[in-house]
């Protein structure tokens, strides 16, 4: 009721809107607007990265910042940009996939979202405040332990804050899936992309505990005087790697496996077919998943735990290649004998099939932990994960995003710009990052400050450069394409792709209650069903009537902030205990606030319904 | 017929393949051309893996590329629906199956040479009689790796010489956070770890030659400046080169007056830290063989001028973030110059990296180094152990006098 009320309303009225919003299509768009900030400072810090190793022996940036550089690159771009893209993309589409008006838990949403966004915010306050994380992404015992400053600090407790978030957002879509589904949506008519999100949402259950537990040990370490990992005092430096690692694998997963549901919902609307064996994409994306946990060694395959430890989680890791390879060929046949058409979030889909064949070989190369002596920590490894999160991940993310923005916006982004983007970033990658592989081979160890001339290293490095600034222009014409096209904010109608899903029932973008009367679900690819056999509108599965939805509320934020001070009082200490004191109290009175104040929501009264009509909304 | 087309077509492949990638890179550094038996053999598990991936990707390039050209929608077809084909269980069949078989081709070497990687023991000759070992132990610190030769009374630092005829087997730990040890040409890398938890592993070098190390875990702010070398030099040159290491002491007195003077520049203000002759690992690098080195701290050209930038700035822009900057001395222009006249004659003997690359071979079965009776092995173990300790007291001592005399200089200052 607020939000129609608030369309007209100033920029202040707006501001508060979305700082108190509990709708999942608004905070879509916070994860969406905070995911490509920290998406841009990432590449911006790759840029550094990548004009530092333009030339042997360069001195354009200093060691200890060239270190603090490829830290946050890392961090920003996995745990900042990355996933909450991702979210982003779940949040908008997730609910209207399985026709629910929300959530199951709209408050957690938004908390989720204050949580990771305090989180990132503060890991990033570091670059004020005398130097950031400057250990690595993984921030190895016991260099994270002696790496003086409050870096790794920052490291730890923003990660703790944002991981927090992730893991209630991932709480969330588990228990939507499960209650929300609407009539008739069993699981096994679920669009690939509702299954890949609810799987990578079990994934973050089970993974990120293990990365809270290494943080708190971490933590405990550097600020009070623990000794988990100080192996002068008995600690165990390989505790924490595998720590990261229980994590550390799921957490690929977790980012991969969304885009290839994105995929899954780009190729059959572009080919006008359904997707050729669903349910063995299904039986794949759950076996990638369990196997998933189960290969977090073949990252320590150096670290020598030994040739039995080694060779079971090489075979292990050689396994997931097998579902892989099932999707792959899945998406190549849904392709065969359809009717292709070549939109941007197609060509995404196609530049993605190649690229992430490529990152498989190289990951199947990589299993092969003998071999792996060679490739592990060198520009080898680099490459590899770059093919798969940028191959795979980021290009499933701008696939999505163009796909879906409509659904978000009720605009279309300018299809030509969108052509040209991704030419230029597809050719970019390719460019910086093909050829890293063989930099890895000819004997380049990652995170390398400075190479040395007459090592043959200058060539590769140089072509890695230029395709870097390659990549950098493509984003920016994306962005000068959201730029351009919300300017002009042409409307467009519900269903612009001809789509299939359900979210494309309803108007672009989608009233505030998503749906007015529960759609009745027939089959896999609903609206397609309806378009083939009927009249092309969804049939409601129950009768007009009222509407319960939650209030807005500035909870979220609030307790959210109160971690976020509470975490400077911790990491300077001494006087500063005080902020820890105000940071926690603030927590736990608006903690204490949601427990003792019902809150119940308001219902939209089914008469209320008549006065917006011709909305385009179903039913 | 058909078989034995496609046997002939993978050897083909295969040996394009090899030939591509051994273009890659220069030969002392790259592990596309591998001059030792661990990195040969990982280059044939990565040529395998690499022609069982291409097969994979041909194949879904094939597909991919008929598809996209065949079934683009054309003008005049936009009310064309497709035929809905929910899957195909013969096809889905085939692309399980068939990657099953060809990852079970590459686990079966994978799970081999990981096991040969870490075997250890003792290597044979052709009669069956078990090969003396050299082991060495390896210490990497923030940004330089120490040697100690076990049982052989050599210790260096940056620099490790090892025979080409047979493996030398590593026994690997780290002073303070981890490091890995990585010499691409002859072997795979291993991680350095700290803790009790030492890890080993083997190198055999095949050809002589000086080859490039690498750090290849991030460890601070110089993690890319850790560079070493492995100078392979033939068995003979490298009895002679252990002979020629185990006579030094750090009493051997230079000609000229300067380095004299350098010496006891030396003794006074960087002995604490460092060492000559053989001595148990120290705070900064041994400098026995100091003026043979290829590199300057692994990674700067040899000369006096980096020398005495090093001194002088104790390398603090040149490595930074190392420890040396926490050293107290404090040296005028002509005592830092004295010293690099020393340093400059620590030149142990005739073995030096050039042996490497000069291509002379010497044989021997290095029995020189592990005498075989045991009475006479007891014997010089003893008296050597009796050495090492005398000089391992004197060197304590000096090094407690120079801490003293250091920090009198310093309350002095």
């Amino acid at each position: 009721m607020s939000t129609t009320a608030n369309n007209k309303a100033g920029f202040g009225s707006a501001l508060w809107d979305y700082l108190t919003t509990v709708d999942h299509k608004k905070i879509a768009i916070l994860y969406l607007v905070a995911g490509m900030f920290f998406f841009i400072l990432g590449g911006l810090q790759a840029m550094l990265i990548r004009i530092q190793l333009i030339s042997p022996d360069n001195e354009f940036i200093s060691a200890q910042f060239y270190n603090e550089v490829l830290t946050m690159h890392g961090t920003t771009m996995i745990f900042l940009a990355a996933m909450p893209l991702l979210f982003a993309l779940m949040n908008a589409v997730l609910p209207l996939q399985i026709g629910a008006r929300d959530v199951a838990f709209p408050f957690i949403n938004a908390l989720g979202f204050w949580l990771f966004f305090f989180g990132g915010i503060f890991l990033n306050v570091s670059w004020f405040t005398g130097g950031a994380p400057d250990v690595g992404w993984t921030a190895y015992a016991p260099l994270s332990l002696f790496s003086e400053g409050h870096g790794v600090d920052y490291y730890a407790i923003g990660l703790q804050i944002s991981g927090i978030g992730t893991l209630i957002g991932g709480i969330n879509f588990i228990v939507t899936v499960v209650n929300m589904r609407a009539p008739g949506m069993t699981y096994m008519r679920m669009p690939l992309f509702t299954w890949t999100a609810f799987i990578a949402s079990v994934l973050i259950l089970f993974a990120f505990p293990a990365l809270t537990v290494g943080l708190f040990l971490l933590t405990f370490d550097r600020l009070f005087g623990a000794h988990f990992f100080n192996p002068d005092m008995g600690g165990n430096v390989i505790i924490w790697e595998h720590l990261f690692w229980i994590f550390g694998h799921p957490e690929v997963y977790i980012l991969i496996l969304p885009a290839f549901g994105v995929f899954s919902e780009v190729i059959p609307t572009f080919a006008k077919k359904r997707l050729f064996g669903y349910s063995s994409m299904v039986f794949a994306t759950v076996l990638i998943a369990f196997l998933g946990f189960m290969v977090w060694a073949h990252h320590m395959f150096t670290v020598g735990l030994g040739p039995i430890a080694n060779s079971i989680f090489a075979v292990a890791t050689m396994a997931i290649a097998v579902p892989t390879g099932i999707k792959i060929f899945n998406w190549l046949f849904t392709l065969w004998g359809g009717s292709i058409r070549m939109t941007s979030p197609m060509v995404f889909a196609l530049g993605f099939i190649p690229t992430f064949t490529i990152g498989g070989m190289t990951g199947v190369m990589l299993a092969s932990s003998a071999a792996d002596y060679q490739y592990h920590d060198s520009y080898f490894v680099v490459a590899h994960f770059h093919y798969v999160i940028v191959g795979g991940v980021v290009l499933g993310i701008f696939a999505g995003l163009i796909y879906w923005w409509p659904k978000m916006f009720g605009t279309m982004l300018n299809e030509k710009l969108n052509h040209w983007f991704f030419w230029l970033f597809f050719f970019g990658f390719h460019l910086t990052f093909f050829f890293q592989h063989f930099l890895g081979l000819m004997g380049m160890p990652r995170r390398y400050w400075k190479f040395l001339p007459d090592q043959g290293l200058d060539l590769f490095n140089l072509i890695s450069t230029i395709g870097a600034f390659f990549m950098a222009i493509g984003t920016i014409v994306f962005l000068y394409n959201v730029v351009v096209t919300q300017m002009k904010n042409v409307k467009v109608g519900p269903d612009p792709w001809d789509a299939r899903t359900l979210e494309w029932a309803i108007a672009s973008p989608p009233p505030f209650y998503n749906f007015k009367q529960l759609p009745l679900v027939r089959g896999l690819d609903p609206l397609w069903i309806e378009k083939m056999e009927n009249n092309g509108r969804m049939q409601p599965a129950e009768p007009l009537g009222d509407v319960h939805m939650p209030n807005n509320s500035f909870v979220p934020f609030v307790m959210s902030l109160g971690l976020f001070i509470a975490g400077f009082g911790v990491m300077y200490q001494g006087g500063m205990w005080i902020l820890a004191g105000i940071g926690f109290a603030i927590t736990a009175g608006s903690l204490l606030y949601r427990s003792i104040k019902d809150d119940l929501g308001y219902h939209i009264h089914k008469e209320d319904f008549d006065k917006e009509e011709g909305d385009g909304s179903n039913g | 017929m058909k078989g034995w087309m496609s046997r002939f077509k993978a050897v083909f492949a295969l040996a394009v393949l090899a030939l591509i990638l051994s273009g890659c890179g220069e030969p002392f550094l790259s592990a596309l051309q591998p001059r030792g038996d661990g990195a040969e053999q990982i280059f044939q598990l990565m040529v395998l893996s690499v022609v069982i991936m291409l097969f994979v990707f041909v194949v879904v390039m094939i597909i991919y590329v008929f598809v996209v050209i065949k079934f683009r929608r054309k003008k005049g077809q936009e009310d064309f629906i497709p035929k809905q084909t929910e899957g195909n269980h013969a096809l889905e069949t085939l692309w399980t199956v068939i990657p099953i078989i060809l990852l079970l081709i590459l686990a079966v070497p994978t799970v081999q040479y990981s096991f040969e990687f870490a075997d250890v023991s003792p290597e044979t000759t052709a009669e069956g009689d078990e090969l003396d070992q050299i082991w060495i132990d390896v210490t990497g610190k923030q940004y330089w790796w120490h040697f100690e030769y076990q049982d052989l009374e050599v210790s260096t630092s940056q620099e490790i010489y090892i025979p080409t005829d047979r493996k030398v087997y590593l026994s690997m730990i780290s002073d303070d956070v981890i490091h890995s040890f990585w010499v691409p040409s002859i072997q795979g890398k291993m991680d350095v770890n700290p803790t009790g938890n030492r890890n080993e592993m083997h190198l055999h070098a095949q050809e002589e030659g000086v080859y490039w190390g690498k750090c290849a875990e991030l460890c601070g702010p110089s993690h890319s400046l850790m560079d070493f070398k492995v100078i392979a030099v033939s068995p003979g040159e490298f009895e002679q080169w252990v002979e020629e290491m185990q006579e030094v002491s750090e009493e051997d007195v230079p000609e000229s007056e300067t380095a004299q003077d350098g010496q006891e520049l030396f003794a006074d203000n960087c002995l604490a830290c460092h060492a000559v002759g053989s001595s148990p690992n120290k705070v900064g690098p041994n400098l026995t063989s100091f003026a043979d080195r290829v590199n300057l701290a692994g990674v700067f050209e040899m000369n006096e001028e980096n020398l005495f930038e090093w001194i002088d700035t104790k390398g603090e822009d040149m490595k930074p973030g190392n420890l040396m900057v926490d050293a107290p001395y404090d040296l005028n222009e002509e005592e830092i110059n004295n010293i690099i006249e020393y340093l400059m004659t620590l030149s142990p003997g005739e073995i030096n990296p050039d042996s490497a690359e000069n291509g002379v071979y010497q044989d021997s079965d290095l029995s020189g180094l592990f005498p075989e009776e045991e009475e006479e092995g007891e014997d010089s173990e003893e008296e050597e152990d009796g050495d090492s300790e005398d000089n391992g007291d004197e060197e304590e001592q000096e090094s407690e006098e120079d801490s003293e005399e250091d920090s009198e200089e310093n309350s002095d200052e």
